[in-house]
């Protein structure tokens, strides 16, 4: 009998270890012979730790299961599938999983991430397969029909980017993965990572394998030591196969992998303080251009692409352009892993086209607010993202929509808040982590944002407010237009958007903290 | 740490391998290290501890027995991470940075710990819980202390 546990970092922050413990302990102590297997997490995250029975070939989904729960699981008969409390029937239909289209993560949760032979049973390396069959500017081709667009958040396409590093002549490329998934509300990369490494490592491959860089860097958050467990598995397996190496599958083209890891700064999520980081140096900016895809790491040709583009491609190559093109609306083509954070009941991973709207997400998906209040406000893309208020949930999740309502849509994070948020704080909050996590390059975020936190801090106190405000402005105008990167640029987001949808907030005459909040 | 020096300085962009690898075996960089790695490397000190400093990771000072990640950002400030920060500073009798008197615990802020649909969350060494609520950091702090 197979079950099902994950080892996703958030499943065991809720006790997925000691439920897997507990599972195993009982089934020895009843004498039933189970094959654990821990895979990653199917992104239902209020369910877990959420545990799977293989029923006659059907996954039958219990959850939350905590290790106290687990003989009365036993009791229930729920090996064979039986009901309990915490069933929620066949995985595959509960709804939050079915309504959504999963291509990049069509195998997170589903296969055990430490084998690559279920990877490989799963249409793994079927992407790899055909791009060896294919010329670099073929593979570009693909990639660049498909429409893909960067997804850490910039949303740069992808085959522009590619194709500029094959047309740069080098004797040395280098393909570097930015998975220093530093923004609050998201986790795709990591749950990707953890739950499904090779797919990450079969694009990365193919990035090299269309550019001719046969050297790649995963620089990965010092954050995630789960996912650093899984990769550094992954790449080991891979190479023992054959599909990282000196001669993938006797191809003749080599691509070696290595992970690095990052130190907590979260400015090096920006490609350019990675690079700088991957080098062996403080995370500081560099000026563009040159762009990395001509002068990037070591001043080699280099792509730099997030996790989840690179997990995009193989399923890109395997099914063809035109399949992933069918995905979405206007120019943002495919789908887009959304994570739903923060004040939500139903939090968790929702991989869907582009095109649906933020209200869709937030109660269809999400199930309304955790507390159990009304929603007042939500954050789209990171602490660089806008605050919207609810006259804004009906804006499809669209890069140019969102970009239209002076939003963006970045890595797809969701994090809701209630009614009890004091979006005052927020904004203040948004001044603050700037000033901790500038590079100090430049003269607008290094110094602009403690300016920021001291005017708004009179601001909330009633000093001259009009004035305040006005300086408040003006400072995040230079704070947009002067800055050398979306640290400094974007931090004006959150602020103004919390001014101007939440001006309420700002003008409370006692506060009871101006502090972070 | 001249160990760590000699198995990685051979890698393109060492510094900060060498630096996790010297944190790993002694839980901190100390500052005795920093003309050390920079001899072996060929750097100058002022860049080795420019290194150091710029990364929020690197603990400059011996942290007590565990070291406390509270997460601050937005995800977990939404389910009410500023009042858990305010219990935890209380309760440890520290500040962010600061190690208990009695040298269990350093508390340190952090900035998203990929948990976000289930914060608020902290990370115990390298162990991550969800859905803290003040009580629930109390009873891990004690267990905390009682792992020695």
């Amino acid at each position: 009998m197979k079950i099902y546990v994950p080892r996703d970092a958030a499943a065991l922050g809720v006790g997925a270890d000691q439920t897997a413990e507990g599972l195993v302990a009982e089934a020895r102590r009843r004498g039933i012979a189970i094959e654990l297997i821990r895979n990653g997490s199917r992104g239902l995250l209020w369910l877990e730790p959420l545990v799977e029975v293989d029923v006659g070939g059907t996954r039958v989904a219990y959850g939350p299961v905590q290790a106290q729960d687990v003989a009365g699981l036993f009791d229930a008969d729920f090996m064979s599938g039986k009901p309990h409390a915490l069933s929620h029937g066949a995985t595959a239909e509960i709804p939050y999983l079915k309504k959504q289209e999963r291509l990049t993560f069509a195998r997170v949760g589903i296969t055990d991430p430490r084998s690559l032979e279920d990877y490989k049973d799963h249409g793994g390396y079927r992407g790899l397969a055909a791009a060896l069959t294919q010329k670099p500017a073929d593979i570009v081709a693909s990639v660049t029909a498909s429409g893909l667009r960067g997804r850490g958040g910039a949303a740069f396409p992808a085959g522009i980017k590619w194709k500029t590093v094959l047309g740069t002549p080098g004797v040395q490329k280098y393909i570097v993965c930015n998975a220093d998934e530093g923004d609050s509300g998201t986790f795709s990369d990591r749950m990707l990572m953890e739950g499904d490494p090779f797919v990450l490592i079969e694009g990365m491959t193919i990035a090299g394998l269309a550019t001719g860089a046969t050297q790649g860097y995963i620089y990965l958050r010092w954050e995630y030591p789960q996912a650093k467990a899984a990769l550094e598995a992954a790449i080991a397996a891979a190479a023992t196969a054959g599909f990282l190496g000196q001669n993938i599958q006797g191809s003749g083209k080599a691509f070696e992998l290595e992970v690095r890891m990052g130190a907590g700064a979260y400015i090096c999520g920006e490609e350019t303080s990675l690079l700088e980081s991957l080098e062996g140096k403080r995370g500081q900016v560099r000026f563009k251009p040159p762009l990395p895809a001509i002068e990037g790491l070591w001043g080699k040709p280099t792509v730099i692409n997030n996790v989840i583009t690179f997990a995009s491609v193989p399923i890109i190559m395997d099914r063809g352009a035109e399949f992933y093109q069918h995905f979405g609306m206007g120019r943002s083509r495919g789908t887009l892993p959304m994570q739903l954070a923060g004040n939500i009941k139903q939090g968790g991973l929702v991989e869907i086209a582009f095109g649906m709207t933020l209200r869709e997400l937030l109660y269809d998906f999400g199930g309304g607010s955790f507390s159990g209040r009304p929603i007042r406000a939500v954050q789209v893309g990171g602490p660089l993202g806008a605050y919207h208020p609810e006259s804004q949930f009906d804006t499809p999740l669209d890069y140019e929509a969102f970009a239209a309502i002076k939003g963006m849509l970045g890595h797809g994070g969701i994090v809701a808040f209630d009614d009890s948020v004091d979006m005052a704080a927020q904004a203040r909050y948004a001044m603050e982590f700037c000033a901790i996590e500038s590079c100090g390059k430049c003269t607008p975020c290094r110094i602009g944002s403690t300016r920021g936190v001291e005017v708004i801090d009179r601001l909330i106190a009633g000093e001259n407010a009009a004035q305040q405000e006005a300086i408040l402005r003006d400072l995040c105008e230079t704070l947009t237009y002067g800055s050398l990167c979306a640290l400094g640029g974007l931090t004006p987001y959150p602020v103004i958007s919390a001014l101007n949808h939440f001006p309420q907030d700002f003008v409370k005459p006692v506060r009871a903290s101006s502090a972070a909040g | 740490m001249l160990d760590a020096c000699a198995r990685l300085k051979k890698l393109p962009g060492a510094l900060l391998p060498i630096l996790h690898a010297v944190q790993e075996a002694l839980r901190f960089v100390p500052k005795d290290a920093v003309p050390l790695i920079a001899r072996e490397l060929n750097l100058s000190v002022a860049e080795v501890h420019g290194v150091v400093t710029f990364y929020h990771y690197y603990l400059s000072e011996r942290p007590g027995r565990h070291v406390v990640h509270l997460c601050r950002a937005e995800a977990c400030q939404a389910l009410g991470s500023v009042a858990l920060e305010a219990h935890a500073k209380a309760s440890l009798g520290v500040d962010f940075h600061g190690t208990t008197r009695d040298g269990a615990i350093t508390l340190e802020p952090v900035y998203c710990l990929g948990n976000c649909a289930l914060g608020p969350s902290l990370m115990i060494d390298e162990q991550l819980h969800g859905r803290i609520t003040p009580e629930r950091f109390d009873a891990l702090m004690t267990q905390s202390r009682e792992r020695s």
